[in-house]
């Protein structure tokens, strides 16, 4: 990589959703600075390699974008009237200096994220606006036709506009439920990368684990107080860290039990311990915890385990009955069970989830689990048709390689 | 910008019929606070006429509601700065008058 295509790419990376938020605070129109954004990066690419690259990209394509706008305006406004022109021009004035509009940035993640958008809405907007992605990419991921997330992106940016959702901070009132609306978005974001849920080639898409770690990083930098932010940053690198060791080289996804816990990533387990350890003391101190920054700390356990037989499962157990008073969703009492079956044994764990089966029949994970289950009570038989069952619902193709192999395995 | 507060009932779970005290003390507060710009009460669907003059003579018909399960059963036009504070404004009316509300801004 030359050194402009490297400058440009960090720009990329740290400064687009600066300048589209600033370019939005300044004309208060989101398809206005993401075209004038996205044309600012595009003319980098030739004056950068013609003229090198400028001391402070980011205040070069602020700037860039900042004119971009204003061209963009005028042309319009050619068509429409002279006055609207004025009134544009004085309120496109010069731009802030970067320090001042930090909060922007904010602004931009909550207006994307407004709970007037759909949920895959909101991810799609999120992805595009604050991550910068492209329309394609986008498309890419969730597996949906370019056209298709093209007219999605468009409908959103044109309903913010003509209903009037406010490109400001959530009132005091709001705001817990405006940021674990957020949240909800980058989990959604990473869960995707995770565990891709369609037949896709690749089982796990790291580009989207890592943008979506990227955003939450950077939401807490924004709030660095908030708690369950601290607690979802911390979940998703105790999952990432263990990324490498969950697929074989053969394509099959490798269970917490069967995982080589030596290839897990020390640095960012080391990261996402200090913050469930900050986390705790906060707990201590009487604040408390909610659900991400619970999952964060039964990770943490997983994570402490020199080996699977080292899992003090009773600590997990009693964080997912801490858990379960706070979401008491069958999901969450599904993966309770998990740790009933390493204390008391599999047949307290399957009395556990038959009480969910009407809820949770159609659930891949669910039949997973039972078949795992049933298979250590040695009743073959019904774990062979609840692998059957798994194998049928689950999408994700390591999942499916996996879940085959342990049926086979049954004889 | 000015937003129209559909009330939307349901003739399968309708809302309770008592809320009448409610509504007019939420509506002085409305007209209290600057939000207020009209606000009706519709008449039952079945009480809807629909007419198409758009060919050679006017038809009448009853209204497009009349077999539909949710119906619209009454509206509210808002004076509100933003999206926010037009739904801060519409779960309260929600509440208030038992029913779901369908929040569109005026173009």
């Amino acid at each position: 990589m030359t050194d402009v295509e490297e400058a440009i790419t960090r720009a990329h990376r740290d400064e687009w959703a600066r300048v589209v938020a600033a370019v939005t605070s300044r004309f208060g129109d989101l398809d206005v600075a993401e075209e004038a954004v996205a044309e600012a990066f595009t003319t980098a690419v030739e004056r950068w390699r013609a003229d090198g690259v400028p001391p402070n990209p980011g205040a070069w394509l602020t700037t860039t974008a900042h004119r971009k706008a204003i061209d963009r305006i005028r042309r319009e406004n050619k068509r429409d009237d002279k006055h609207k022109e004025a009134q544009m021009l004085r309120e496109g004035a010069p731009p802030e200096p970067l320090a001042a509009i930090d909060d922007d940035r904010l602004r931009l993640i909550f207006t994307c994220c407004h709970p007037a958008l759909a949920m895959q809405t909101r991810v799609a907007l999120t992805l595009r606006m604050v991550g910068g992605l492209t329309v394609p990419a986008i498309a890419r991921a969730f597996l949906v036709q370019e056209t298709a997330m093209e007219r999605r992106i468009t409908r959103a940016k044109a309903k913010i506009k003509a209903a009037g959702i406010p490109y400001r901070m959530p009132s005091a009132e709001d705001l817990p439920a405006r940021v674990s609306g957020v949240l909800a978005v980058l989990f959604l974001v990473f869960n995707e990368g995770y565990l891709v849920s369609g037949p896709d080639p690749d089982p796990v898409r790291h580009d989207l684990t890592a943008e979506a770690i990227r955003l939450t990083r950077l939401i807490r930098v924004l709030l660095p107080q908030d708690g369950e932010v601290a607690g979802l940053l911390a979940l998703m690198l105790l999952i990432e860290a263990r990324r490498t060791s969950r697929v074989s080289a053969n394509g099959e996804l490798i269970a917490l039990d069967e995982q080589d816990r030596g290839a897990w990533d020390p640095a960012l387990i080391a990261e996402g311990h200090r913050l469930v350890r900050e986390r705790l003391a906060a707990a201590a101190a009487g604040v408390a915890p909610g659900r991400y920054q619970i999952l964060a700390a039964i990770n943490a356990v997983h994570t402490s385990a020199r080996d699977m037989r080292d899992t003090d499962w009773s600590q997990v157990l009693a964080l997912y009955d801490q858990l379960v008073r706070l979401d008491p969703s069958p999901i969450v009492a599904l993966n309770r069970a998990i740790a009933v079956a390493e204390l008391d044994g599999p047949e307290a764990a399957l009395a556990d989830i038959d009480r969910l089966e009407d809820r949770l029949a159609g659930y891949h994970a669910y039949q997973a689990t039972r078949a795992d289950l049933l298979r250590r009570l040695g009743r073959r038989h019904e774990s062979r048709s609840a692998y059957d069952r798994a194998i049928e619902l689950a999408g994700n193709i390591a999942e499916t390689a996996y879940l085959t192999r342990r049926r086979d395995q049954l004889g | 910008m000015q937003y129209l507060a559909s009330v939307i009932d349901d003739k399968g779970n309708p809302g309770s019929t008592d809320r009448q005290p409610a509504i007019s003390a939420f509506n002085e507060r409305l007209i209290a606070e600057g939000y207020w710009v009209f606000a009706g009460g519709l008449a039952d669907t079945d009480a809807a006429t629909v007419i198409d003059n758009r060919g050679e003579q006017a038809v009448f018909s009853d209204g497009p509601f009349l077999e539909s399960k949710e119906y619209l059963a009454g509206v509210w036009v808002w004076e509100a700065p933003d999206l926010d504070v037009a739904l801060t404004l519409a779960r309260e009316a929600s509440k208030v008058c038992d029913r779901k509300i369908e929040v569109r801004p005026f173009r």
